[in-house]
């Protein structure tokens, strides 16, 4: 059996209505954006003001929590991006063209692929509007880097984006197949979004969370992402809030590993829901 | 093997306890304008998307187009197009999009794909709509987007569930018009509708399913021919009394009770008749409430085979039949 090219048809649709719905994405970029100017700032004023001693770490480069935090917020943007991205198929389900695509001859895995990567896209352009606007406030990524170590860091962000972006979303599409009403899905996401954000890195050190508080981290995708992404960001001897962070190469394929293998549960969750997808 | 372009053949399907459609046999010629009438729960939408692989085949046999719903699904979608009973449209796509999308999920090279946009925005006359949102369009128009796109591949059979369900009356005959130069063309046309007019103006053969099964089928005018030549309807103080005195009347062809008094049947003239029959029933005591004689319309004929009134109670109450949507 060869693969078809209707994919693309999918994923040309979700980029239509990407840019269609201006409002939408410039909604989805506030957010982040806001989390980074307030809270980001905000607390980087407090802990650099001298009232509470750090402790230092020699050879391990100081950071700041601004720039600590904009590796959190640039996950969570694709987290957000892509954990509502299937949302668009319970639409189609209710109110749109799911029942002329699943009478079409096209295999209905091609709506799962072609959605995947329009949420992958979706997620890879804003967080990189989330980390431009993060350097622009002065968050030192790279420092020290080479022109060709940044572009190599880049890279390796990105790849981190995009495995994890490919689980979310289609752990959401998955879940937007299955369930039948909006209220259902919003249900499940705003149980999701919390628990996830709280219990990875994304904001604090989790080094001092209690054992059972650290059992969750660790099955959290989100924490990998972070690990990625400061890794690639900051380097693997760094200093940031009193903690000291050094991650050795093995960390990082270890972590990426985990995010794949999510992504593929995510996946064959997904590839279900589609193949049994009925018309109502 | 005649050129039958639909044979079903002993189709059963059952939701559970429920069987919706029980042991129908029917053929739709390549070429015609078929219909498929029948009450709300009658079992049209079921078969129609058994036809159309939406629903699995679950007993008897089923070809389209030569392809068996059961074992050759992808010949049969890529063998029809569909025109869905609910509005089925990306409202944020527009127009050209809206084909675009359907010609490229189906393959359709590209050339061929533009081609064919051009022709069916024409035959429907959207061309000064292709960059408008569908959500922009009139429900008359929508319905016309959503005929072009099930065009858009040239099917054999096109099947058109209530096509003008909800439309104001010159949409109504306008979608028509579309219809009829459709299958001019050489597209059959599998309809199910609830419009008796609507029925009786467009097909050339008409089944009428009731129950899970196929009561009576024919044309527009054999069906009708079936009603005798005229018939009145009476209502009496005492129906039951006045059919049987009806019955007595060599003219009746037939007599029978309805939920609001009694249908007759004629074979002659109904304006001679009448005063035998009026007489016939007052002589005895019975005083007559209300005549009303008329030729058989098709709307009889689904009454008359289906009982529609006596399962959705009197008419006279006003409420209109709920629709399925």
């Amino acid at each position: 059996m060869t693969m078809g090219k209707e994919f693309l048809t999918i994923y040309w649709r979700e980029m239509i209505r990407f840019v269609r719905f201006k409002g939408q994405l410039f909604a989805a970029l506030v957010q982040p954006a806001l989390w980074l100017l307030l809270f980001g700032v905000a607390m980087t004023s407090n802990f650099n003001s001298d009232a509470i001693p750090m402790p230092s770490f020699p050879g391990a480069v100081s950071v700041d929590y601004l720039t600590f935090m904009a590796a959190g917020v640039m996950a969570m943007t694709a987290l957000f991006t892509c954990l509502f991205g299937g949302m668009g198929l319970l639409f189609d389900k209710n109110w749109g063209i799911m029942k002329e695509m699943l009478a079409s001859p096209m295999r209905s895995y091609h709506i799962q692929i072609g959605v995947g990567l329009g949420g992958v896209t979706k997620s890879l352009i804003q967080v990189g509007l989330i980390m431009g606007f993060g350097l622009v406030l002065g968050v030192e990524f790279f420092s020290g880097f080479s022109a060709v170590q940044t572009l190599g860091a880049v890279l390796g962000i990105l790849a981190f984006v995009t495995a994890f972006s490919a689980g979310f979303i289609f752990l959401s599409a998955g879940l937007a197949m299955r369930v039948e009403s909006m209220e259902s899905v919003q249900a499940i996401m705003t149980l999701l979004t919390m628990p996830l954000m709280f219990s990875s890195n994304a904001l604090y050190s989790t080094s001092s969370f209690p054992q059972w508080l650290q059992v969750i981290s660790s099955v959290n995708p989100l924490t990998y992402l972070v690990n990625g992404i400061r890794y690639f960001a900051l380097g693997d001897d760094f200093a940031a809030m009193g903690t000291h962070y050094q991650y050795t190469g093995d960390d990082i394929v270890l972590s990426f590993a985990v995010l794949i293998v999510f992504t593929g549960l995510a996946f064959v969750f997904s590839w279900q829901a589609f193949r049994n997808a009925k018309v109502k | 093997m005649t050129n039958s372009i639909i044979e079903v053949k002993d189709l059963e399907h059952s939701f559970g306890d429920v069987k919706a459609v029980d042991k129908v046999s029917f053929t739709v010629e390549e070429g015609e304008i078929f219909s498929f009438l029948g009450p709300n729960g009658a079992g049209k939408s079921t078969t129609i998307n058994v036809l159309t692989t939406q629903l699995p085949c679950q007993a008897g046999t089923a070809r389209v187009c030569g392809f068996d719903v059961r074992t050759d699904r992808q010949s049969v979608k890529k063998s029809i197009g569909i025109v869905f009973q609910d509005e089925v449209l990306d409202r944020d796509m527009t127009v050209r999009e809206t084909l675009e999308f359907h010609g490229r999920i189906y393959s359709m090279p590209r050339s061929v794909r533009l081609a064919r946009e051009k022709e069916l925005l024409e035959l429907v006359e959207l061309e000064q709509k292709v960059d408008v949102r569908t959500k922009h369009l009139s429900g008359g128009m929508k319905r016309r987007l959503e005929i072009a796109r099930g065009l858009m591949t040239r099917p054999r059979v096109l099947f058109l569930d209530e096509p003008t369900i909800g439309l104001d009356p010159q949409t109504r005959l306008r979608i028509w018009d579309y219809i009829k130069s459709i299958n001019e063309e050489g597209t059959t046309i599998f309809l199910t509708t609830h419009y008796m007019d609507e029925a009786d103006r467009l097909s050339d053969r008409i089944e009428i399913i009731d129950h899970g099964k196929i009561i009576v089928s024919g044309t527009a005018e054999s069906l009708k021919n079936t009603l005798g030549k005229d018939m009145i309807y009476l209502e009496t103080e005492d129906d039951d009394k006045a059919v049987e005195i009806a019955r007595a009347i060599p003219e009746v062809f037939q007599a029978k009770r309805t939920s609001k008094g009694l249908e007759l049947i004629l074979n002659t003239d109904g304006s001679k008749v009448m005063p035998t029959v009026l007489r016939s029933i007052e002589d005895v005591g019975i005083e007559i409430l209300s005549v009303k004689m008329k030729k058989p319309s098709l709307d009889d004929v689904f009454v008359h085979y289906t009982g529609r009134e006596i399962r959705d109670g009197p008419a006279e109450n006003g409420l209109p039949k709920l629709r399925r949507r």
